[in-house]
């Protein structure tokens, strides 16, 4: 049996592993051991500053992807089958578009002369077209959409589990509608809150295609920080000390995570 | 429960406020691609296919959709062995030691992508393997592997061993017992974990955007540099092209998996 799985541990090791510990070796050896790197990511205001604005957004993007996804995934679980699997076929269906053109569709609804601007001015909601790209606004906006569906679909793979009849028992008993609610159902759905909110959270603090696009250059997010460090000034150790700190946190996040719900409940969505 | 309260009128308007949120940004780009403007605009003023010829016949968009569906197909014919080899150990192993392996091949998944594109750049680098197809075919194998290893866990875990183990007690080897009992009957998921591996190659951006150069570049690098610098409606043809492909594969995955169901 481990003959048959070696080939595909060779391409995770090879391709992977090996890579993740060279980027951790570089962040601290350049002829001679250094924590050169790691001192300036605490010192140095643009470093730090990237790390607590990757954060912010994180936890923002995750707040309003619960907001929007938790009715979601509810009126997906609490429909018929046929309403049901269409709500999650047009919740599965962009999921699968790249995230390149998503970026590139919000790119063209969002700019000065696009959808959303015009519409607003044909409305007379605005005069002067809203600056709602270019800026952190619109990498937010973009953001929760591309990462909606990781919040909604171990949402409603949670709630789909909850058996009516316990919501039923509350209501013949005297709860109201928002009594049985808020004291059984949403109790019962907390592990796919946090599922949901883990996902989107740790996809949300590696993110780069999108703010790079969408931010303007003014957002500077801890991948663009990595990725700058590499592609503009060669500097390949400052890039993996940021990338292996960015790694920690995730590895941290999902350790913390785990003594709550197993892991393959968080992993594995797609 | 069936009864409209208010709480469900309220609940179904904001349902459907929200897939329209995520729904039709992926649509816009559509009449985007068959307008005749130069700028963006919405609605189109005139119907057009000229972002479409723009895109055929330009000798460069043309190389880099080459070495796309080169790179997703190659990657296809290796991930799928390997990705299905892999899940069947797993699911057949009682192996402690397995449950730890099972993790470390989800690992794709949850390490950002920005720390495998620079990771894998700097082993490239040192090794040649920047800007070559087997390169990015490699690194697309990496990525698409747990796609392939989760379908197919899946698809093994509803199949019932037994009719291997009653195959191979009527004197068959383990190997052929596998591909004349067990595969026929997973492959509904094989197929799935494929089509995923596919499209997970078609959109890969980030790792592609470090690894490759010269003349093997991927559409989504050449897509990415060119929305650098201004929006070229050309690139809302090939994402609706891209969309398309990616919608057609995903309604083919499932629907043959409702069929095995």
């Amino acid at each position: 049996m481990l003959a048959l799985v070696s080939p595909a541990l060779l391409v995770i090791l090879a391709l992977l592993l090996l890579p993740v510990g060279w980027l951790m070796w570089q962040s601290i050896y350049h002829d001679g051991f250094t924590i050169e790197n790691y001192r300036r990511i605490f010192s140095e205001d643009i470093y730090w500053r990237s790390f607590l604005l990757t954060f912010r957004i994180s936890l923002l993007v995750t707040l309003l992807a619960l907001l929007l996804g938790y009715p979601l995934a509810y009126a997906a679980a609490s429909v018929s089958k046929g309403w049901s699997i269409l709500i999650l076929s047009l919740v599965i269906l962009p999921f699968w578009t790249s995230v390149l053109v998503r970026s590139y569709a919000w790119l063209a609804l969002l700019q000065r002369t696009g959808v959303v601007n015009r519409m607003l001015q044909y409305f007379g909601l605005v005069d002067e077209p809203l600056a709602l790209v270019h800026n952190t606004l619109g990498t937010v906006i973009a953001t929760v959409h591309i990462l909606l569906p990781f919040m909604v679909l171990p949402l409603y793979a949670t709630m789909q589990k909850i058996p009516g009849e316990l919501i039923q028992a509350g209501a013949s008993l005297g709860g109201s509608p928002s009594y049985t609610f808020w004291r059984i159902f949403l109790p019962l759905s907390l592990p796919g809150v946090l599922a949901g909110a883990t996902l989107v959270f740790v996809l949300c603090l590696g993110f780069y295609i999108t703010p790079e696009l969408l931010g303007g250059g003014r957002t500077v997010l801890v991948s663009q920080l990595v990725s700058r460090n590499v592609e503009l000034y060669d500097q390949w150790g400052a890039a993996s000390a940021v990338g292996v700190l960015l790694l920690a946190g995730v590895f941290a996040i999902f350790v913390v995570v785990s003594r709550f719900i197993p892991l393959d409940r968080v992993v594995g969505q797609k | 429960m069936k009864r409209f309260s208010l709480g469900r009128i309220v609940l179904a308007v904001f349902g459907t406020v929200v897939l329209l949120y995520l729904i039709l940004p992926v649509l816009i780009i559509v009449p985007m691609s068959f307008s005749s403007a130069r700028f963006l605009t919405f609605p189109p003023p005139s119907l057009s296919l000229r972002w479409y010829q723009e895109y055929v016949g330009n000798p460069a968009w043309m190389q880099a959709t080459r070495v796309t569906l080169t790179v997703a197909g190659l990657t296809v014919l290796i991930a799928t062995p390997v990705g299905v080899a892999a899940a069947y150990a797993i699911t057949n192993s009682s192996l402690r030691i397995m449950r730890l392996i099972h993790l470390t091949l989800m690992l794709p998944l949850v390490v950002p992508i920005i720390i495998i594109a620079v990771g894998v750049f700097f082993v490239f680098a040192s090794v040649g393997l920047t800007a070559t197809l087997s390169g990015l075919v490699l690194a697309n194998v990496m990525l698409g592997l747990p796609y392939v290893i989760t379908s197919v866990v899946a698809g093994l875990q509803s199949f019932d061993a037994t009719q291997e183990m009653v195959a191979r007690s009527l004197g068959m080897n383990r190997f052929r017992s596998f591909f004349i009992v067990t595969l026929p009957q997973i492959k509904a998921s094989v197929l799935t974990g494929a089509i995923f591996a596919f499209i997970s190659a078609l959109d890969e951006t980030v790792v592609g955007l470090f690894i490759s150069g010269g003349q093997y570049q991927p559409l989504t690098k050449r897509m990415f540099t060119s929305l650098r610098d201004e929006i070229d409606p050309t690139i809302a043809a090939i994402s609706t092209l891209m969309t398309a492909t990616s919608f057609i594969l995903v309604l083919l995955a499932s629907t043959r998996r409702k069929k095995s169901a």
